[in-house]
């Protein structure tokens, strides 16, 4: 069977200032076939295609379609030769419906008739199998809704060849199996179908051949029936790595955050957090799974005290029974005051008391390791505030969609970054650098963070590094828990087994890890349990060894399937 | 007739000002721009009709191709202004805050030392009946609504049907919510931003010539421009971003803003000097309190463009 190549791409190469980050791409593209474009993060895939896309131009190279050489110097021209791009930030306007959006930018003679795009649009998503209302607003809207306009607005302008920057990153399993069908759908219509993606699964699921970029070369394209999920890893990076989780198993797992009943309203009256009740244990790594804005973030911050919980309890036990006391997560101050109500006491039973000691006194007992807890600590985080909480050693660490957005400044440099958790720490009102630079040192070493120095800002340093200082920032505080949301978004696989192995090891050290994650290949090879969440509910918790990917998709979308079941 | 219609008249040729202003701003905010150079603009527009006046004032063209040149001398001057501005923000990508107080302090000097060198005598007489057509021998309030009002609520009402029921408003709305998504659907960006800019600015700069020319016909008048400016912007949000909203919006103002010398008609009110400026106030007052109402309504409708105030650079990332 004589097939023909819609679109090739010749010797294609781009730098941004001193970076280059395509050296001499070829890709050929054929009519009717998926194409996968793998690679770890900023390996260039995303920015090759944009240049298919017009969004770059190309230093040197060539763009063929149909074997005629093209100039693409603006999104319009690639739409002009029939390509289009659905972005992984999706480009839409939210205040204007679906159909507003599918037809912005299009010069077509007539009046402007919405009612006619609307029932055009209506066609083309039937043709496909998509669900889509074409007069709702683009900010009423799932995830997957928007992708799927993205998807109708580049097939109403008669896009043969389609390109999709990680399109699943975003998506439930069963709206990636959805996506998939309309894939399929769409290459058994004659069109080239470009996927970007470092998902391997994903890969050997849906694409017919696989084009490997490492580090902005192209190293090989192959065909997926030939190739496996180990081979293409080391093309992708390069050497062997190995891709287990090494799981232990829990030791002594002790109760040490306990959530009762948690109700939670958002400030346009509506509830968040609906009767939330589970216990995170000391040596074990609970995973949340759900779509996103499912309540998880909204959870996390309550217990670190960020919102105002309307009902529920947040138990903290700390076993702290006849171990010494230590100055790390409390002050002068504060151990004074416990002294005082009496829980302490010393070796031989005996309460203790500081009462007329000088200061310097006290810190020489306390630090001889003398002077022991009468009791476990059991407390309610309710009535702490997100500093106390802290120094309770509830450490969250949260990384959301913007990583900077939350936990890092982007214009302080590592260091200055570190202290933001200890700038309270030092003498008469001067801070302690020297610590803190020490520990920058160490996260730099022991983490891999690629940075010209301590001295850099974190702004100017890639996602993944990025994610590295904020994650061990609040490792080397010694938590006692640790939450992670979505840790590992956006990094390539070398760096997300790093953050992996990192939860590990604090599991290992016996702290209660909670870990929001999006993968539930990686939800269920890192947890020990799993807690799923759906739409502020919790609709189950389940032993991560024993659970299926469907099952946990299945409680992540309950109520949805029963909306639509109710549609169709 | 009443002394109240007489009010109720003179605040909405009054309020046409703001109309002017307003809507102006509207459709350079629309694409994404915070044009704060507007009260500079109407300055300007007010001072480039004058000039214009100045030069045919006592030519012997007929009167109507004197008005009509004088429109144009505002148009001419207030959309240079825009264009200066849409060089500096959209071209340079220079801080829109700055650019636009820059704009206003420029401006307002400017046209202050042209409209000082002008002879009121000439641009003032003469085709101050022409714009007052057809209530231009009307000896009650009605005489101040003329051509120019006229032509202030059609713009208004034909800048809203253009945003929001034309495939150029869409885009333009496009290009103010989300420049990036724009671009990447073939739509101009720059190009849209230096036209809504410079038609804006030359609609802005209507009502700065219209103030001084028909509304007042003072020497002084243009003195007080800035003021207006200013109150414009604030119309602005009072009208939610919608030109066609502008209208009820600056009979309002122009009600609050003018209602003290008419309650000095009121005998149980004690109007004095010292409350008058209280009662300037309110124009003011009332923005405050839409933007209040607005923000816990908080639909997305009734909020200001997406990316106003931004600089769109395709390459950044």
């Amino acid at each position: 069977m004589e097939r023909q190549i819609a679109l090739q791409m010749r010797g294609i190469t781009k730098r941004f200032g001193m970076v280059l980050a395509n050296d001499h791409v070829d890709l050929d593209v054929y009519r009717g076939e998926i194409l996968a474009v793998l690679g770890e993060n900023g390996c260039g895939k995303t920015t090759l295609m944009n240049m298919a896309a017009g969004i770059y131009y190309p230093d040197d190279g060539q763009i063929l379609i149909d074997g005629k050489e093209v100039v693409i110097r603006s999104p319009k021209d690639a739409f002009d030769h029939k390509i289009g791009m659905i972005h992984q930030h999706f480009k839409l306007v939210d205040l204007f419906t679906a159909a507003e959006n599918i037809v912005l930018g299009l010069k077509e003679e007539g009046r402007y008739n919405i009612k006619a795009v609307n029932d055009e649009v209506a066609k083309i998503a039937d043709r496909y199998g998509f669900h889509l209302d074409p007069a709702k607003k683009i900010y009423d809207m799932s995830v997957s809704e928007k992708q799927t306009v993205e998807i109708i607005k580049v097939l109403y302008r008669g896009a043969d060849v389609l390109i999709l920057d990680e399109p699943t990153a975003v998506l439930t399993p069963q709206e990636i199996t959805r996506l998939f069908a309309v894939l399929r759908r769409m290459k058994e219509d004659g069109k080239s179908i470009i996927i970007i993606t470092h998902k391997l699964n994903e890969v050997l699921e849906v694409s017919d051949r696989v084009a490997i970029l490492r580090k902005g070369e192209h190293v090989a394209t192959v065909n997926t029936v030939d190739t496996n999920e180990q081979q293409l890893t080391e093309m992708m990076v390069g050497r062997k790595i190995d891709l287990n989780i090494l799981r232990s198993t829990p030791v002594n797992a002790v109760p040490r955050l306990i959530v009762e009943g948690l109700n939670l309203y958002n400030s346009e009256g509506i509830q968040v957090l609906k009767d939330i009740s589970f216990t995170a244990n000391g040596g074990e790594i609970l995973g949340i799974a759900g779509i996103a804005g499912s309540g998880q973030r909204e959870l996390l911050e309550s217990i670190s005290g960020l919102q105002p919980v309307a009902n529920g309890k947040i138990t903290f036990n700390n076993p702290k029974k006849d171990r010494p006391v230590s100055f790390y997560h409390k002050n002068m101050k504060q151990v004074r005051e416990l002294a005082e109500k009496g829980a302490f006491h010393d070796r031989n039973m005996n309460n203790v008391s500081f009462h007329g000691m000088r200061n310097k006194a006290v810190r020489k007992w306390v630090e001889s390791g003398d002077v022991l807890f009468r009791e476990d600590e059991v407390m309610n985080l309710r009535d702490k505030d997100p500093l106390e909480i802290r120094q309770l050693g509830i450490h969250l660490s949260f990384v959301p969609e913007d990583r900077l957005g939350m936990g890092l400044v982007g214009s302080m440099d590592i260091t200055d970054n570190m202290m933001l958790r200890s700038y309270r720490k030092g003498r008469a009102g001067f801070v302690d650098r020297k610590k803190p630079r020490a520990q920058a040192e160490q996260i730099i070493r022991e983490l891999g963070v690629s940075t010209p120095g301590v001295s850099t800002p974190v702004r100017r340093l890639s996602g993944g590094n990025v994610q590295k200082v904020l994650v061990g920032r609040e490792i080397a505080y010694a938590p006692k828990v640790l939450m992670a949301a979505y840790p590992v978004r956006g990094l390539d696989i070398n760096s997300s087994y790093t953050i992996y192995n990192l939860l590990n090891q604090q599991k290992n050290n016996g702290v209660a890890v909670i870990y929001v994650g999006e993968d539930l290949d990686v939800l269920l090879e890192l947890c020990d349990r799993i807690m799923v969440m759906n739409s502020g509910r919790i609709t189950g918790i389940l032993d991560a060894r024993t659970a299926t990917k469907e099952e946990i998709g299945l409680m992540m979308t309950q109520t949805e399937r029963r909306e639509e079941a109710a549609h169709e | 007739m009443n002394i109240w219609v007489d009010f109720l008249i003179t605040s909405l040729a009054f309020g046409a000002v703001f109309m002017y202003g307003s809507t102006g701003e509207i459709l350079t905010e629309k694409a994404g721009h915070l044009n704060l150079g507007i009260p500079g603009i109407m300055c300007m527009g007010g001072a480039g009709g004058c000039l214009v006046l100045n030069l045919v004032g006592k030519s012997s063209l007929p009167g109507f191709l004197i008005v009509i040149l004088g429109i144009l001398g505002a148009l001419i001057f207030s959309m240079l202004c825009g264009l200066l501005y849409s060089f500096l923000a959209v071209t340079l990508r220079a801080n829109q805050n700055v650019t636009g107080l820059a704009m206003t302090t420029f401006g307002v000097g400017l046209s202050k030392v042209i409209i000082n060198k002008l002879d009121s005598n000439i641009y003032l007489i003469g085709p101050k009946l022409l714009y007052r057509w057809p209530f231009a021998e009307r000896r009650d309030a009605l005489q101040y609504l003329g051509v120019l009002f006229f032509l202030a609520v059609i713009i208004a009402i034909l800048s809203s049907w253009v945003l929001f029921r034309t495939k150029v408003g869409l885009h333009l709305r496009a290009v103010g919510e989300n420049p990036a998504t724009a671009d990447a659907v073939g739509i101009n960006v720059s190009r849209y931003k230096y036209v809504a800019t410079c038609v804006g600015s030359g609609i802005a700069g209507l009502g700065g010539f219209y103030y001084i020319i028909d509304y007042m016909a003072s020497q002084e008048a243009y003195l007080s421009v800035e003021a207006l400016g200013w109150l414009s912007i604030a119309l602005v949000i009072f009208a939610l971003w919608r030109p066609h909203l502008t209208i009820v919006g600056s009979t309002v103002f122009g009600i609050l803003f003018s209602c003290a010398s008419y309650l000095a008609n009121v005998k149980w009110l004690n109007i004095t000097m010292a409350t008058t400026p209280l009662l300037k106030m309110l124009p003011y007052v009332v923005t405050i309190l839409v933007l209040i109402i607005s923000s816990i309504r908080n639909k997305k409708e009734n909020q200001p463009p997406t990316s106003l105030g931004l600089s769109y650079f395709r390459e950044e990332r």
